[in-house]
């Protein structure tokens, strides 16, 4: 039994892996072989359609869209629900625990629920197909994912620190960029790093709230693959391009995400 | 100097602090003494500004300070849990309250040198708070408490989560340390040893009360009430109903002739309220009150012991000296000597003290000697 430990696990990582694999193999490949046939390596390998991706303005800025407008939303979201993680952390007032749990449902909608209502302020306001549109409207079910989140690393905190530095002249400003931000700066990460990715793999809203200036990657995916018929590689090099960006984040909040899950608050 | 006028605190339906009325002078030492949820720490919060008292006012050199932001108040505090910032270096932790006075670097770095000295964390100035020792944590609070150079400064409880040793270590030193910059320092303890070792002024806390406000050795040895004699009793008083006729105290079936001051009163019934190292298991010379008791638990610490016995449907504990071998079930006599009572009326209110030449144990030193 013992000797074979290592099978389960190395079973689960190659069936994780193989998709993955699979769709790193096919973006190396020309169309016609990924159609041709089975075959585990490339046999002509070809990098025309990252190319195509960097160098076609149609592709690469459907990256730069997304890539905007994530960024903003994690902006927003982190910078709105510090100081309301703090006072649901901090106070206690009329309702608050209910405000609190009612901030979750926000998340238990359905994202299409709220694309109509949308589409029609935005277009009305003169928001729709801007980066601003997306981002606000992720707001939706990031700010209250991010309030759980920081509410959750900020009561770790005690109250004592902030009253030690109230008395000690730290004005409530300071001490909160200066002292508190600091001491809960792995949560601040964990909370940007599920902002991004909540952000990053929605499509729906994304989708529907923009037209030609700012629309996201995953939409031009699914549109090339529809007027010029099956390109196959270029599709699997923007997957993997897609992938790339979301990697990228969790290298660098690996350590705290664990944290994050552990408190039940993701 | 810092006023206390009439000050209570409710928070929800209940009195945490009741018309406490105290007065603290510059430069002064004063003890806050009671047991745990007492309001020592309510009344800390109220004396820094963290929280307004729901009535009455406070006020400091003249000024009511009450609603003062506690930026302006230039109070320091220190909790009875370790708090320093967590994200910053020791030498950062202690530096805090000067960088936001915007004190120059120069006299920063000298001041936060000098405190790290007194405090013994020289060597500890770049590590960050989590990296050290419980006690070098709460002297880096105490540190940064110092070079504040506050007009107010309060302890709660700062020794009472530190090893035996440093706690010894800094009783001593604290009091010395901030008496030079010229203070009002406030230190709160449940510890009534600690309170007699500190000296200054105590006030006897009792569920949101200050029962009792002097001279700490005057509170001790002429309690004014019950309360503050329990207040101020580690393990608690023993209390004995007796009945005053004549120039005897009797109790049970005994009694005993008194002289002095007790012979003075009033006949009736009285409290009398005996500390536990003057409930003696072996006669001492002179007058005594003999009780029959039966003993319910012993604690041995080594160089004392606590003897449990009941009586008559009284509980009493004696503390002697040394270890005692008594067997749990065992009848033991024990002595009363009229020389160590404390007699309150039924009111409670304090009639007569021991007279303190008359006493068979030394008291503060066996006070001190305390069990920690």
């Amino acid at each position: 039994m013992t000797r074979l430990r290592w099978l389960v696990p190395t079973l689960y990582i190659v069936f994780l892996m193989l998709p993955i694999y699979w769709l790193l193999n096919m973006s190396f490949k020309t169309t016609n072989e990924i159609l041709g046939g089975f075959s585990w390596f490339p046999a002509e390998f070809t990098v025309e359609s990252y190319v195509k991706i960097f160098t076609d303005p149609t592709w690469y800025s459907g990256y730069i869209n997304s890539i905007a407008y994530v960024g903003l939303n994690t902006v927003i979201s982190v910078s709105f629900a510090l100081p309301a993680a703090y006072a649901f952390s901090r106070y206690r007032f009329l309702g608050d625990k209910h405000l609190f749990f009612w901030l979750l449902t926000n998340r238990m909608a359905p994202p299409a629920v709220f694309a109509l209502p949308f589409l029609q302020l935005y277009s009305s306001i003169g928001l729709f197909d801007t980066h601003l549109a997306v981002a606000l409207a992720h707001c939706l079910f990031n700010i209250p994912l991010a309030v759980w989140i920081l509410e959750g690393f900020m009561s770790g905190v005690p109250k004592e620190i902030d009253e030690t530095a109230y008395l000690d002249g730290y004005s409530f400003p300071r001490f909160f960029t200066k002292i508190f931000m600091p001491l809960i700066g792995s949560g601040i990460g964990v909370t940007a790093f599920f902002c991004f990715m909540f952000s990053w793999v929605e499509m729906l809203l994304a989708k529907s709230l923009t037209s030609v200036e700012a629309k996201p990657i995953a939409a031009v995916m699914t549109r090339t693959a529809s007027t010029s018929g099956y390109e196959l590689g270029l599709l699997a090099a923007a997957g993997v391009l897609t992938i790339i960006p979301g990697a990228i984040v969790i290298y660098f909040v690996r350590n705290y995400i664990a944290k994050g899950f552990a408190m039940g608050r993701v | 100097m810092l006023e206390l006028m009439n000050v209570s605190k409710r928070v929800g339906n209940q009195d945490h602090i009741s018309d406490v009325s105290l007065r603290f002078d510059k430069g002064s030492l004063n003890v806050l003494l009671g047991p745990t949820l007492s309001g020592k720490t309510s009344l800390m919060r109220l004396m820094a500004g963290l929280d307004k008292p729901t009535s009455g006012d406070i006020h400091f050199n003249g000024e009511s300070v009450v609603g003062m932001p506690v930026q302006k108040r230039n109070v320091a505090m220190v909790y009875q849990q370790f708090i320093n910032y967590p994200a910053m270096t020791v030498y950062e932790n202690i530096a805090s309250p000067m960088r936001v006075a915007g004190v120059d670097g120069e006299t920063i770095d000298r001041k936060v040198r000098e405190a790290a000295s007194l405090m013994k964390l020289s060597d500890f100035l770049d590590r960050t708070p989590l990296n050290l020792s419980g006690g070098q944590q709460q002297r880096t609070a105490l540190a940064r408490a110092l070079v504040k150079g506050a007009d107010l400064v309060l302890l709660d409880e700062p020794l009472a989560n530190l090893d035996y040793k440093l706690r010894e270590e800094l009783r001593v030193e604290l009091p010395k340390i901030f008496a030079e910059t010229g203070a009002v320092f406030v230190y709160a303890t449940t510890e009534p040893h600690e309170a007699l070792l500190l000296g200054g002024k105590t006030a006897a806390l009792s569920e949101g009360r200050v029962s009792q406000f002097g001279p700490t050795i005057d509170v001790y040895n002429r309690p004014a009430d019950l309360i503050t004699a329990q207040t101020f009793s580690d393990p608690p008083m023993n209390i004995v109903p007796m009945t005053k006729s004549g120039a005897a105290f009797a109790f049970g079936g005994a009694s005993v002739a008194v002289s002095g001051e007790l012979a003075g009163l009033a006949d009736g019934a009285y409290k009398v309220a005996i500390r536990p190292h003057h409930l003696m298991l072996h006669a001492p010379g002179g007058e005594t009150l003999v009780q029959e008791t039966r003993v319910s638990t012993t604690e041995i610490t080594g160089s004392e012991s606590f003897i449990h016995v009941e009586t008559e449907g009284l509980r009493w504990v004696a503390l002697t000296h040394g270890v005692h071998r008594v067997e749990v079930g065992d009848k033991v006599p024990v002595y009363l000597d009229p020389h160590s009572f404390f007699v309150f009326d039924q009111q409670d209110r304090l009639v007569a003290a021991p007279s303190q030449d008359g006493l068979p144990h030394e008291d503060l030193a066996s006070a001190s000697a305390g069990h920690g």
